[in-house]
């Protein structure tokens, strides 16, 4: 396990080091200098040449690789180059917990909606009940995720102003006011995910409804409800379990998504507004956490797998 | 001779009906699959006939500024006086432009790379793995996100970002199929009677691995409109000259609430495309019997 924990994790830096480095020069030898753009209308090409300069652009490209690289492994990431100049680490941190927080919350609302919606689905099949959870799930995943967060805006957030349109407030401020600006978002982002779990619960329990230890629950004369919560259920899950991973990459590009709807400053929003300014540094260092949020989560969701499956061990 | 090798070929034909037909047969019998054609057939055609059909010039400012639907303006008019269903035509073309050929793109590159690595293992297998390993840690829309951040925005560019970030999936498809048909029989007898390397991955293998891939391929496109339209409606797409589905939802976000006519059919536009691709899929999946794909 451990063995295998240490080869995985060493697979997982070395996956952001090659994205990393990739970005890196991609994005140099691009033609398209941010200064260049920035001042072109101004013609001052000194003013050009000196912020060159100051960001370390006019030096040669293994020079500033080396010295970013360097630097990004004590945690600093250089400035934005546009505005404030604030730190990039700094813009990082604030927007870590926001682009989470949406995520979280997303998955949560995709629960809520899926597992009832799967449980119907299964239970009453063929029926109309059926019928509708199959024909909402195409739906859902064939609904834009910004298209949906428009509407929520425009038809809760503005017409009858129940919950707040854009903005973010941090959880410090108080449980109420975060999660209100949260839902939103989330239900924005959850809902394409909850149209694939519920598809996935559906078919799951059809499975574990055919198995024969569940004849012999019912042949014990168990309740309905017991039978299907007690018995059922929690064994149709575990291949729900097994997408968790696809789920997380799935809600975070919606996140990247619809934070820009939002105006929530989170990762995906910094990362975008970083490519429409061609802020290096801001791109670079929005690319490295998404990455390692990606490639960690991997990492997380294959030990969960042999904890909530124990026949899984991945000791050979 | 028995009466079964009497029978005319004529009547062989009949009694196993082509694959086509037996498509066809299944098509007619879901009722989703239907709709979905029909949606598809409609919207093709209005890309391909778009400047035909297109009742204005889609940038025309000639008109009253946000006009509800009517008679001369079917789906009203934007915030700048452009008409409407105009622009979500040639939002049509270049959406379907783009979702086919990104496709077939990733499909061609994905397909040559899994099949070289699985047909010749080796150090060519190790190469290709590691790339798709590299990128299958990332959802698609995410490279192409990572990819127009370094190409920059353009028709062009979204092409071959949204292209690059399907390709993993058709490559660890393509690889797997011919990892378990290179060790059939009439592969051995192939290279026995001396076919070379690349008649046997062409004419032996290739043909006996295109089920999943147009399965995985249907899906794509749809994913790929999704992708585009993302893209656009970010600020990241095709030029701002070019009405597509996504910019016309971004460009039209603060007059919704005055005028749903903005905010519902390009959202509609993109939705109704990806609910026919997918129904399609679902259909191709049952008739070509393949396993659920992968592709965010």
């Amino acid at each position: 396990m451990w063995g295998y924990l240490l080869r995985r994790g060493i697979g997982a830096l070395i996956v952001m080091w090659a994205v990393a480095t990739l970005v890196f020069f991609m994005l140099r030898i691009v033609p398209g200098d941010p200064f260049a753009a920035m001042l072109a209308d101004a013609g001052d090409m000194e003013a050009v040449e000196a912020l060159r300069r100051k960001f370390g652009l006019d030096q040669p490209m293994y020079v500033q690789y080396v010295k970013w690289f360097w630097n990004a492994l004590q945690g600093d990431f250089g400035t934005s180059i546009y505005g404030a100049r604030v730190p990039v680490q700094q813009l990082l941190i604030e927007a870590l917990p926001r682009t989470l927080s949406i995520a979280g919350l997303s998955f949560v609302i995709a629960l809520i909606i899926a597992v009832p919606a799967g449980l119907i689905a299964a239970t009453r099949r063929n029926t109309a009940w059926d019928h509708g959870v199959t024909f909402f799930a195409f739906l859902g995943l064939s609904m834009p995720d910004f298209w949906l967060a428009i509407l929520l805006i425009v038809f809760l957030a503005v017409n009858i102003s129940w919950l707040p349109a854009i903005g973010y407030e941090p959880l410090s401020a108080g449980f109420w006011p975060w999660l209100s600006h949260l839902i939103l978002p989330a239900i924005a982002v959850g809902t394409g995910f909850s149209a694939i779990i519920a598809r996935m619960i559906r078919s799951s329990m059809l499975e574990v409804l055919k198995t024969d230890y569940m004849r012999v629950a019912r042949a014990k004369g168990l309740a309905n409800s017991t039978l299907i919560f007690y018995h059922a259920l929690p064994n149709a899950l575990i291949p729900v379990v097994t997408v968790i991973g696809i789920a997380f990459a799935l809600l975070m590009s919606g996140a990247v998504v619809v934070e820009n709807v939002f105006s929530i400053k989170g990762l995906g929003r910094l990362l975008i507004q970083g490519i429409l300014n061609r802020d290096y540094p801001v791109v670079q260092g929005a690319i490295l956490v998404v990455s390692a949020i990606f490639v960690f989560s991997n990492l997380l969701v294959d030990m969960l797998y042999s904890v909530i499956d124990p026949r899984i061990r991945y000791d050979s | 001779m028995t009466p079964d090798a009497a029978l005319a070929p004529a009547e062989l034909v009949a009694r196993r009906p082509s694959g086509w037909s037996r498509f066809a047969t299944l098509i007619l019998a879901d009722k989703k699959a239907l709709v979905g054609l029909i949606v598809l057939s409609v919207l093709t055609f209005a890309a391909v006939f778009g400047p035909l059909l297109s009742p204005y010039d889609p940038n025309d400012m000639a008109f009253d500024m946000i006009l509800g639907p009517s008679w001369a303006h079917p789906l009203g008019t934007d915030d700048l006086g452009r008409d409407l269903l105009s622009r979500l035509i040639v939002g049509t073309q270049v959406s379907l432009f783009v979702g086919v050929s990104t496709v077939t793109i990733a499909l061609a590159v994905g397909v040559t790379l899994g099949v070289l690595a699985g047909y010749f293992g080796g150090w060519v297998d190790h190469v290709v793995m590691r790339y798709i390993d590299l990128q299958w840690a990332f959802p698609n829309f995410i490279i192409a996100v990572y990819l127009v951040a370094v190409l920059g925005t353009g028709l062009v560019n979204v092409i071959v970002a949204i292209s690059l970030a399907f390709v993993d999936d058709f490559a660890r498809i393509a690889r797997g199929m011919v990892l378990s048909i290179k060790q059939e029989q009439y592969i051995a007898a192939a290279r026995t009677v001396g076919a070379s390397n690349f008649r046997i991955m062409w004419r032996h293998i290739l043909p006996n691995a295109t089920a999943p891939i147009i399965v995985q391929a249907t899906v794509s496109v749809s994913y790929a409109i999704l992708g585009e339209a993302s893209l656009s409606f970010l600020g990241l797409g095709v030029e701002a000259s070019t009405p597509t589905w996504g910019l016309i939802l971004a460009e039209s976000r603060s007059f919704i609430s005055r005028a749903w006519w903005l905010g519902i059919f390009p959202g509609l536009a993109i939705m109704l495309t990806v609910l026919s691709i997918n129904f399609l899929g679902d259909a191709l999946r049952d008739f070509l019997d393949v396993r659920e794909s992968r592709s965010l």
